[in-house]
């Protein structure tokens, strides 16, 4: 299994503990708000340290608690979206998109600048500013960093919740093509059911549990 | 002719003064603004006071505790002397020190705002994208904390300009060698007849300050809405 991921770990009040096991292809982390799913996202991502379990990522243990293995999060080769696009905002978008890219080692990379400024057609925007974008095209932006960084994986965690709803269609679009043409193995976090109606995989649940 | 060589050798003294006095409180300054903008450790809380003390001590006792510390017959001096064969009382060195530890706070405090504006998230974003702390730390957090730089070297340039107590007190009022601008200014006043000296200084100490303060204003407004504004 491509993704396989058992971990916990106490964040105030609550617990956070999930186990799943996930083939490539795109997998759906579902549940209500407050459960924790983005929690989950950064410990798979290694910017949040579980308290005991283990990541594994095609194949690679990322982090295991028994086995005192933790890679951090610049060694992980997942290329993560968030929800809030978090572009660098003193570079402009080209310097941006190019920001993991020149950090990948070379047979790590994949893709290339003009390959992924043509799939998501965003060619009008290398020059500008990230504060002039849209949330939309920013989302695009992030999603091509993502990609030109040589991530083996996508995590997506609600790359639609700052977009209006008349643009989401098509930022749907582009992670659908990335599932299809591309074939990126995707884990993605949502509360939203007509989200999760179009994507139409998987589901990890994700429920709050106290302790 | 307006200012007189001599009004030049005091002001060519107070800018070498002071531009060192800022250099050497830089790497400090910025180090102390990180730990206290990011850092989460026992005794933060007094740690941030004595970096203020500098605001509020009156500036004769900071310079008696230089002499204390950097004197001859002080730890600090004492190994100095003995091991480096350096003495810094009495030398434009030692004034230089004083004005470091006095623009300190204000240095502190401009990089500290700085840094706090930065969100360390987008951080993470670059961790993900494969940048290690330290570049990291290069490529974003420090040309983010850029205009606060700035602004502290500015405003540590303009405090050490304008420093007075804890230099005559630590350093003297030497000619040549200790005699900043405002103790040339303080000398004058004493001798009868030097009136016009008196008013060249201040014209200069204006003019040096005016110009400062109205750089550091036009940093910030640049930091509140420049690049550095929202992303999305």
């Amino acid at each position: 299994m491509f993704f396989d991921v058992d971990v916990s770990r106490q964040v105030g009040d609550s617990l956070i503990q999930t186990r799943f096991v996930a083939a490539e292809g795109l997998t759906l982390l579902w549940g209500p708000s407050g459960a924790g799913k983005t929690s989950v996202l950064n410990m798979v991502a290694g910017l949040l340290r579980p308290d005991r379990g283990h990541v594994r990522v095609g194949g690679e243990t990322l982090f295991d608690g028994a086995g005192g293995i933790d890679l951090p999060p610049h060694r992980r080769r997942l290329g993560y979206v968030f929800q809030d696009g978090r572009l660098f905002p003193h570079l402009r978008v080209r310097a941006n998109l190019l920001y993991g890219y020149r950090l990948a080692r070379p047979e790590d990379r994949w893709t290339s600048l003009e390959e992924v400024v043509a799939f998501l057609g965003i060619e009008q925007l290398l020059d500008r500013w990230p504060r002039s974008l849209s949330g939309g095209e920013a989302q695009r932006v992030a999603i091509g960093r993502a990609l030109l960084s040589g991530a083996r994986a996508l995590l997506l965690d609600e790359p639609l919740a700052s977009i209006d709803l008349g643009r989401r269609s098509d930022i749907i679009d582009v992670i659908l093509r990335i599932r299809d043409d591309l074939r990126l193995p995707m884990l993605y976090v949502t509360h939203d059911p007509a989200e999760a109606e179009r994507l139409a995989s998987r589901r990890v649940e994700i429920m709050p549990s106290f302790r | 002719m307006l200012f007189s060589p001599g009004d030049w050798e005091i002001l060519r003294l107070s800018l070498k003064v002071s531009l060192a006095a800022v250099l050497l409180t830089l790497p400090f300054a910025f180090a102390l603004a990180w730990a206290l903008a990011r850092g989460r450790f026992p005794g933060k809380l007094l740690l941030d006071a004595v970096i203020h003390l500098p605001l509020v001590l009156p500036p004769v006792v900071i310079g008696w505790m230089l002499l204390l510390a950097l004197g001859p017959a002080g730890p600090v001096g004492g190994v100095l002397e003995r091991w480096l064969g350096v003495t810094v009382m009495f030398r434009w060195t030692g004034a230089a020190i004083a004005a470091a530890i006095m623009a300190l706070p204000l240095m502190v405090r401009a990089i500290r705002l700085s840094i706090e504006a930065v969100d360390p998230r987008v951080e993470d974003a670059a961790r993900t994208l494969g940048a290690s702390p330290a570049w990291c730390f290069v490529t974003i957090l420090l040309p983010l904390s850029l205009p606060g730089i700035a602004t502290a070297f500015i405003l540590g340039f303009a405090r050490s300009i304008g420093e007075f107590g804890a230099t005559i007190s630590f350093v003297s009022n030497i000619p040549g060698e200790t005699r900043i601008l405002s103790l040339a200014i303080y000398s004058a006043l004493q001798v009868p007849g030097s009136e016009a000296t008196v008013w060249r200084l201040a014209l200069i100490s204006i003019a040096l300050s005016l110009g400062a303060l109205i750089l550091s204003e036009a940093l910030s407004r640049r930091l509140r809405s420049g690049r550095s504004g929202h992303v999305l």
